[in-house]
């Protein structure tokens, strides 16, 4: 078990930098994910707590240790790849043994941790098999069974669920977090899918063009998303913006209305609101121009337009819609679930 | 495409019963020619089914001299110096080869592709071209008349290498990842992970290459002037030639149908790992 600190990481590839001054504290036991779309570095993140990219500047330390310059092997982590990355010609059992193995451990403690962790994830009757011969799913858990074993300081995940069928990734992910709870050890997760952020991590590192956008709890995240980029990613379905201006408390939106925000603020900024957060209302200042229902059961999607403009914005109603395409709908919301944002920088706007 | 009309199936029935008579009517021709003695092979027309002399001749030629009137070594010690060549040449090229892709792919060192194409370049020099240099080389290391002599002038190989180079290049970055965070260096990757992922390219080439050292015919009979490292290759020819008398066909036919032999185990044991590794792309 231990903590982690990044400070100052920098990467660059030749004179590009691809990671520009991570910082972040991780505490022992603390499940992080690090989150972000394709490209935005948090793979090269990863890679470089395990060692397996170099460190440009900037140092990383786990359990107080800087590790910059330390072999992966001897940096006391344990990492499941995306592909799972299992010997092909190693029997399960070996696969989870080899670490071991090479590590010299007497063959009777192998013996006893890697069936261990093959109680635990439920592939003792698989011990014997070639990778080949089983399902994503099951060499999904090899591949954890693997970090396990190894019964190291941190485990490190590389999108370990995307190449699964999305109920098995579900049950997969609950499965991640309860082992994790149990095995108490320090865990960095990273995953471009934002429900999986949200329902694994402690903490989300959110990533964007190589910079730390936001690091906190999901509800954190959901509640007061420190950024346009933030606020778009994190929640499902993705929060509408709205080019407004801000004067005494209220918000100018595009075509008229005037939408109570908490805000000291004045000037132009950009309001940001959560499908679910818009209430039918019959007199709010949200006159929205009804285009399309999605109906999810439980709740409706409403897509549109905002009347008179072109501003397109989704809300979110319980229960089944009656049609209505091409009506106007009106809707408000309340101040304190409006979130302002700078219009040049994105950042979000002190209250 | 499966067509199932009968002028079709005529046709290539008959391509195939004619590949295969071009093909095995020779070998019988072999075999029979073996089994004859001296006087009936010298006479026409040459006889179609065989005859009852097989185990002489195959006494006489493998623990006699051979040819009746010559000095020439027992064809059991040739069998033997072509074994150990084509041996020594296939296991060298594969363990050879085998390292240098493995420092071609998986370390960084200065001038990596200056090598690489050096090493490519050699593949536009065949045996025949750099024969005298090579025979002034070996000469003068002392090597003439040995094993050594006979194999390492031929073990470098760039073709060999080539391919590894394209059989590690398929192996995925995460197996070394993965190998590198369980703790295994460069060597225990090798041995523990890319040897045993290769097995079946391996074995393939191995095939190939037993068949090329094994049918060496120039270079042995540039270095060797010892009958006793004459190779079955090289002696089937100096048989046919020997002494002023007309060939003792029967002898010939019997050492041509032996050095026959040892290929074509080699390919009947292998067959499956060669096919295997000549078109399996999966790892």
């Amino acid at each position: 078990m231990a903590d982690i600190q990044l400070k100052d990481l920098v990467k660059s590839y030749g004179p590009t930098e691809v990671l520009h001054h991570i910082e972040g504290d991780i505490k022992d036991g603390e499940f992080i994910v690090i989150v972000g779309p394709s490209g935005c570095g948090k793979s090269t993140l990863l890679r470089m707590v395990a060692g397996l990219e170099s460190v440009t500047s900037g140092e990383i330390a786990i359990g107080g240790r800087r590790v910059n310059e330390l072999e992966p092997s001897a940096r006391d982590i344990a990492m499941v790849f995306q592909n799972y990355a299992l010997y092909p010609h190693m029997s399960v059992r070996q696969n989870m043994a080899y670490g071991l193995k090479i590590r010299k451990l007497p063959k009777d403690e192998i013996n006893r941790r890697v069936e261990e962790a093959a109680e635990i994830l439920e592939i003792k009757q698989y011990l014997d098999r070639k990778p080949r011969q089983l399902s994503g799913g099951q060499r999904q858990r090899v591949a954890m069974g693997r970090a396990i074993v190894r019964d190291p300081q941190v485990f490190l995940f590389d999108e370990p669920l995307s190449n699964l069928d999305a109920k098995l990734r579900v049950q997969m992910r609950l499965e991640i977090r309860k082992l994790q709870q149990r095995l108490g050890v320090t865990s960095i997760y990273v995953t471009h899918d934002q429900v999986e952020a949200m329902t694994l991590g402690d903490r989300l590192m959110v990533l964007n063009g190589g910079y730390v956008e936001q690091f906190g709890t999901p509800i954190e995240l959901y509640d007061r998303p420190a950024s346009v980029f933030v606020a778009g990613f994190i929640g499902s379905p993705s929060m509408n913006f709205l080019p407004v201006e801000i004067s005494t408390g209220h918000a100018t939106l595009p075509g008229g209305g005037l939408l109570p925000v908490a805000a000291a603020h004045s000037g132009a900024a950009t309001l940001g609101l959560r499908p679910e957060h818009l209430k039918e209302d019959e007199n709010g200042p949200l006159a929205i121009e009804v285009d399309m229902l999605e109906q999810l059961g439980a709740s409706t999607l409403i897509h549109g337009r905002l009347h008179g403009t072109g501003h397109s914005i989704t809300a979110s109603v319980p229960g089944h819609a009656h049609d209505g395409i091409g009506s106007i709908r009106r809707f408000s919301a309340a101040p304190e679930l409006t979130h302002l944002f700078d219009t040049v920088s994105g950042k979000r706007l002190a209250v | 495409m499966v067509e199932h009309r009968p002028l079709t199936a005529f046709l290539t029935h008959l391509v195939l019963i004619l590949g295969v008579i071009a093909i095995a009517l020779p070998v019988w021709i072999t075999f029979v020619a073996s089994t004859h003695d001296e006087l009936r092979m010298n006479q026409a027309p040459l006889p179609l089914w065989p005859g009852e002399y097989f185990l002489e001749n195959m006494k006489q030629t493998l623990f006699g001299s051979g040819l009746s009137g010559t000095e020439s070594a027992p064809v059991w010690l040739m069998l033997l110096n072509s074994l150990a060549m084509a041996l020594m040449i296939s296991t060298g090229k594969i363990a050879i080869s085998l390292l240098s892709a493995f420092a071609i792919v998986y370390f960084k060192f200065p001038f990596r592709m200056g090598f690489f194409w050096m090493i490519f370049i050699t593949l536009m020099l065949p045996v025949e071209v750099r024969i005298l240099p090579t025979f002034e080389v070996v000469a003068n290391l002392g090597m003439l008349n040995s094993y050594w002599g006979l194999s390492i002038p031929l073990i470098a190989s760039a073709t060999a290498t080539f391919m590894f180079r394209q059989v590690f290049l398929t192996v995925p970055d995460e197996l070394l990842e993965s190998a590198r965070i369980d703790g295994a260096g460069p060597l225990r990757f090798f041995f523990d992970i890319l040897l045993p992922l290769s097995r079946t390219n391996i074995a393939a080439l191995f095939v190939i290459l037993f068949i090329f050292g094994w049918n060496q015919y120039l270079w042995p009979l540039l270095i060797t002037t010892d009958t006793s490292m004459t190779t079955i290759v090289m002696s089937i020819k100096q048989m046919l030639e020997a002494a002023e008398q007309s060939p003792q066909w029967n002898i010939i036919m019997t050492t041509a149908l032996l050095a026959m032999i040892p290929p074509v185990f080699v390919v009947i044991a292998m067959q499956k790992l060669f096919v295997q590794g000549l078109t399996e792309t999966d790892k």
